[in-house]
């Protein structure tokens, strides 16, 4: 809940700063100490909130299941390995209906992506000023920081970066696998000679290549635009509980109701991501026409 | 929310976690996944396999009990053939037995009979003589008398 000091834009604004570290203007480095800051840092700077998310999150995933993998067994299953097993199985059920060719990357790949990404969604589920607050206090009382200017976004995927890095991560699989597949030739030709034929390759180039950059520019900005609009929501529902009893036990029911709607937004999300991922696989291991 | 950095570590990040998944993740689990489909199918196969051999072990039972059946009626009759035989047979021997005891009692008593005719006989003769001797006292030709009477005797 925002602090008497601040005012509700502030509040807001503070909820969408990244804890950002790169070079000041003058030349030392160090961490942003508000927004105007952190854009004068230029693309050399790193969004530590995000990155620590996304990197916590990813190693608990890895680690959770690296463990069931060590210990799993053909026999009758249990425990921790019931719940991986449904999640693989659901995963590779995806992945068999909608890639026709076969890779060992896919499937691995689909994995990675639903489950980081579902759980990256998930943060939005914490109370909103619960990850932030706790980072303010760690802030100010062990690393001595001005308690204003520890941002901490707890969602990752409401940071374009992120979303922008594994959908150019997937972009970049797509190109490797068109050109492994077609050829360097058959791609450029797939981008260059068709719809209309050799004699407007560069209405053609125009046409495929929007569609081509469309792919990973859409991907990221689908699941950014959901999650930022969702944690948005959930901001300007923590405003309301400043704003008297009234106003504040309302927010509390559409806080509930909103977190219980985004349970399926966060799911959802994550699952579009993937099976988009595996589409556009699929479309850069097959001949078009 | 400007692009930075963040990008391309989050790439790094992303590649990484792929790559560790793909390498010690995804394989194990698939690998067990793909062993119990395999394991089930074998104990499927199992199950219809013994069912059919049950199928065939109860036929077979069925046979087994079924000549054991006719094996049994077969040796109750052969006993009871053999026993009215054993009973007949005893009853052969009882008789001939019997007949023959009763012959050799027949010939003892034939024996005595004749014993005591001969001994009657020889007693007969003398007693004869005797009263002869007493009511015809005198004149009597020993000589001729003897022989009527040992004719006599002949003839009883």
């Amino acid at each position: 809940m925002a602090s008497e000091t601040l005012t509700s834009s502030e509040y807001i604004r503070h909820h969408l700063q990244n804890l950002t570290f790169g070079q000041h203007h003058d030349g030392s480095w160090g961490l942003a100490h508000d927004a105007a800051e952190a854009a004068d840092m230029g693309f050399w700077a790193i969004n530590v909130d995000s990155m620590g998310m996304t990197l916590l999150l990813g190693g608990l995933l890895m680690w959770f299941f690296r463990s069931v993998a060590k210990k799993v067994e053909a026999g009758v299953p249990s425990g921790a390995q019931n719940f991986a097993e449904w999640v693989i199985d659901f995963i590779n059920d995806s992945v068999r209906g909608s890639f026709t060719g076969r890779s060992a990357l896919v499937a691995p790949l689909a994995f990675t992506i639903f489950l980081w990404v579902f759980l990256m969604n998930l943060m939005d589920l914490l109370p909103i000023d619960l990850v932030p607050e706790l980072a303010k206090f760690i802030g100010a009382s062990v690393f001595g920081m001005d308690p204003h200017a520890v941002f901490f976004k707890v969602v990752p995927t409401t940071d374009p970066n992120v979303t922008f890095g594994m959908a150019f991560g997937v972009f970049f699989l797509v190109l490797f696998y068109s050109i492994k597949m077609k050829g360097l030739g058959g791609f450029v030709g797939e981008l260059t000679l068709q719809p209309f034929g050799k004699w407007a390759m560069p209405a053609n180039l125009l046409l495929e290549g929007v569609n081509l950059i469309a792919k990973p520019i859409s991907l990221a900005l689908r699941l950014f635009g959901n999650m930022y609009a969702g944690e948005m929501i959930f901001i300007l529902i923590a405003i309301m509980f400043s704003a008297g009893a009234v106003m504040a036990s309302l927010g509390g029911l559409l806080q509930i109701g909103w977190a219980i709607f985004h349970i399926l937004i966060i799911t959802l999300q994550a699952f579009i991501f993937m099976t988009l991922t595996i589409v556009y696989l699929d479309m850069a291991h097959q001949e078009h026409h | 929310m400007n692009l930075n950095a963040t990008i391309i570590g989050q790439m790094i990040a992303f590649a990484l976690f792929v790559a560790f998944c793909m390498k010690y993740v995804w394989p194990p689990i698939m690998a067990a996944l793909e062993e119990r489909t395999k394991k089930i199918a074998d104990g499927l196969a199992a199950a219809e396999r013994g069912r059919h051999e049950q199928e065939l072990a109860e036929k077979r039972a069925t046979q087994v009990i079924h000549e054991a059946k006719e094996q049994a009626n077969e040796i109750i009759s052969q006993a009871q053939r053999r026993g009215n035989e054993i009973v007949d047979e005893s009853k052969d021997n009882a008789r001939i037995e019997g007949d023959r005891i009763l012959t050799s009692a027949k010939a003892e008593i034939d024996q005595e009979a004749n014993r005591a005719k001969d001994e009657l006989r020889s007693q007969v003769g003398t007693v004869a003589l005797a009263g002869a001797a007493k009511i015809l006292s005198r004149e009597i030709d020993d000589k001729a008398h003897t022989d009527l009477l040992e004719e006599l005797v002949g003839q009883i």
